[in-house]
């Protein structure tokens, strides 16, 4: 069986791992929570987080480059620029599926002599974390010009009465 | 190269986040940068009388406490403890079920356990226990009680002002224990130390000395209004002449002054002009009583009890019938719930009563104060008002529920009704995000300033998320709301989670809508963006 097959074959129990893996960068009582409740209304984190998992798999299993990466990726990564991690903590998520799929797959990898399967698809995960950062650098300068916006919409109607607004205008 | 030893990936992503294994109450609240507001400035405490009147910085060690501060919060619980009654229930009988510890938003957005309203109670309650009650005073931590130190007194700070008292998490608990009264309490005590922000105490002191938030002077509302007046004219073609401070008339309109100066407020008040006009009501503008809002409430009773009398004397002074309300949510919380033991009974004011349809308000007897929703519903109901509703087809619309007018008054239906009057496209979120059980906006209760704009991030999440879910499934791009603060926060929440949607007062939309006697063609929305067919013609 070739890597991609293998991966396919055993998607839920390397998602669950991966999945769990990240949750447990939560408090335990929060980790927790977000692995019980299914509902993604009541749980939007932790559901966020499932399908975004669940989508970048599909995606790094796909032969061609991928067009729908950026925004599972950012699903993810826009709520956790956003809850106090570093910026490595908040995109390392990308990195552990490299251990995860290690220690899922150590058999079969060693029986079928897959490491060069391995090294390949490990590239594509180095790829998929290069572009996190791209995103989380997206994403927190988007908080920054938000907070730029709210001042000035704030008193909008205040400086534009004041003529502190100007617009080109048409000759 | 110096060997280091770096740390494996999930090692380096659990770094600083996990807290070390030790009980809560011996974990001291880290202050993270974007989770709080400034200190508040001492010239604005001392504006109100506020205790401990000085400039001071949450960053600072130093918070500039008095000597005997911890006697002065211990003596100011057992105060409200024994005026409250619900406070002492509440303190007492929490049965830790943990029904509500999953329900709050900034729990649910941001993962921190201490923002679970069973813990951000635990917190006030602790100190409950270890000096008002006999278990905690010898048992100690055993009991869950614990000395009331300057770091339980920061963490109280830090989750007290992370709390948007939206009384989500009452709705769950068998108890009814209504956090968002604990936070009142707890920022009370906080208040009696000058432990405020500036976002709110600046607002507190404008509003008590000018009479509006961002402290504008009468001529400044007035210049506003007329601004707008000329929008509205060159819109349709009708020039509406509102009073200001008219003695006599029959009504006074009070609204929040984010809906005087403010994008997207502005449109909302225009709306309010429209309608009135069109009705032909017989109403007046207070350039005193300029602010429906009341961030008094965000202080102590006390306070929010001194800015609402104004609104009082300023219609007592023009001797108007009764009043008439914009659109706005901790107001109507207010008036609803504290509003007449506070200052009422307002007899010198008449029950109101609609002078279109002749519908009396009995709801209103007390405070005889109408939300503007009900009037404008009855309206409708009554076959008074024309729209057409075409003029809003390049909005697929979908209603956030704010926590004040829905858990704070239930008003669930009325704002529902006149947007779809108004709109052909209207889809609502998901049942447990909405109505009773409507989320947040996450910047309520005086945290809309823009330091903390994480917290307002995280905490807006699971609003925004159900709006995704509509943008996604039904192309909403516009998020309806009845409150000022939705609107001054809300554009924020959706630039961040959902591009592309709008925020708008329902009286925005009203106002496109509204068939006004004797108007022009419109080619153009109150924002002036072109109408669904008039693309080319704004200028016309
Ligand atoms: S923010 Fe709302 S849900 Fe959270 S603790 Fe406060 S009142 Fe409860
Ligand atoms: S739901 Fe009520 S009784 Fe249960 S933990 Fe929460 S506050 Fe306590």
């Amino acid at each position: 069986m070739n890597l991609i097959n293998l991966l396919s074959s055993k998607k839920s129990a390397i998602l669950k791992r991966w999945f769990d893996e990240i949750v447990s960068t939560y408090p335990d009582a929060t980790s927790s929570f977000l692995k019980t409740q299914d509902d993604p209304f009541a749980n939007p984190v932790g559901q966020t987080i499932l399908h975004g998992i669940d989508g970048l798999f599909d995606e790094l299993l796909k032969d061609t480059d991928s067009n729908e990466m950026p925004s599972f990726l950012d699903n993810i990564i826009r709520i956790r620029a956003v809850q106090g991690f570093t910026p490595s903590q908040s995109t390392a998520f990308t990195i552990f599926l490299k251990k995860v799929i290690r220690e899922e797959l150590k058999d079969e990898i060693k029986e079928d002599q897959l490491y060069n399967d391995l090294a390949a698809l490990e590239a594509r995960i180095d790829k998929m974390a290069l572009l996190s950062f791209d995103i989380y650098m997206k994403c927190r300068e988007t908080l920054y010009e938000i907070k730029a916006n709210e001042v000035k919409n704030m008193t909008f109607n205040l400086l534009r009465r004041a003529n502190m607004l100007s617009e080109v205008q048409e000759e | 190269m110096a060997n280091i030893k770096l740390p494996k990936p999930e090692e380096l992503s659990k770094i600083d986040h996990k807290p070390p294994q030790k009980r809560w109450m011996d974990t001291p609240a880290e202050f993270k940068q974007g989770m709080y507001c400034y200190g508040a400035k001492g010239k604005n405490l001392s504006a109100v009388d506020f205790p401990n009147a000085r400039d001071w910085s949450p960053d600072d060690k130093d918070w500039k406490l008095p000597e005997n501060w911890k006697e002065i919060v211990l003596e100011g619980m057992k105060e409200r403890l024994g005026k409250y009654r619900s406070f002492h229930i509440f303190m007492d009988i929490c049965v830790r079920c943990g029904a509500c510890a999953d329900k709050c938003h900034f729990f649910l957005g941001g993962g921190d356990p201490k923002n679970m309203p069973v813990l951000r109670a635990e917190l006030l309650r602790s100190i409950y226990r270890k000096y008002f009650t006999a278990s905690g005073k010898m048992l100690g931590k055993v009991a869950g009680a614990r000395e009331l130190t300057e770091d339980v007194l920061k963490e109280l700070w830090y989750y007290y002002y992370q709390c948007t008292e939206c009384r989500r998490c009452s709705l769950f608990c068998p108890y009814g224990i209504d956090q968002a009264e604990i936070t009142m309490i707890g920022r009370e005590l906080l208040n009696l130390l000058g432990l405020n922000t500036d976002w709110i105490s600046g607002p507190v002191a404008n509003c008590y000395m000018k009479g509006n938030h961002l402290g504008l002077e009468p001529h400044a509302i007035k210049n506003n209004i007329d601004f707008m007046v000329d929008d509205i004219e060159t819109i349709t073609g009708i020039k509406i002449e509102p009073s200001f401070n008219r003695k006599g008339a029959e009504i006074l309109f009070v609204t929040p002054s984010g809906d005087l100066f403010g994008d997207p407020g502005i449109y909302t008040c225009m709306g309010y002009l429209m309608l009135f006009h069109e009705l032909g009501l017989d109403y007046t503008w207070s350039t005193y009583a300029s602010e429906g809002g009341n961030f008094g409430f965000f202080t102590s009773m006390e306070m929010a009890k001194r800015l609402n009398s104004k609104i009082y004397a300023e219609a007592k002074r023009l001797g108007v019938k009764w009043i008439l309300g914009g659109e706005c949510g901790h107001m109507w919380r207010i008036i609803n719930q504290y509003m007449d033991t506070w200052n009422g009974p307002a007899d010198f004011l008449e029950e109101p009563v609609s002078p279109i349809t002749g519908t009396r308000f009995e709801n209103a007897k007390a405070t005889k104060m109408v939300h503007i929703i009900e009037f404008v519903a009855d309206l409708i109901k009554h076959g008074k008002l024309k729209f057409d509703p075409g003029r809003n087809d390049q909005f697929k619309v979908t209603f956030h529920d704010s926590c004040n007018t829905a858990r704070g008054m239930g008003i669930f239906e009325e704002p529902r009704y006149i947007i779809k009057n108004v709109c052909n496209n209207f889809y609502e979120m998901p049942e447990n995000t909405i109505r009773e059980r409507t989320f947040c906006c996450g910047s309520g209760s005086g945290l809309n300033a823009g330091e903390n704009m994480e917290l307002r991030m995280r905490g807006g999440l699971p609003r925004a998320n159900a709006v995704r879910y509509v943008h996604e499934r039904h192309g909403v791009n516009l998020l309806a709301n009845v409150c000022a603060i939705d609107r001054a926060a809300l554009p924020a929440l959706m630039d961040y989670w959902v591009p592309g949607v709008k925020v708008a007062g329902v009286h925005e939309l009203l106002g496109n809508a509204l068939i006004m006697k004797g108007e022009k063609e419109r080619t153009t929305d109150l924002r002036g963006d072109a109408l669904p067919g008039k693309e080319g013609n704004e200028d016309a």
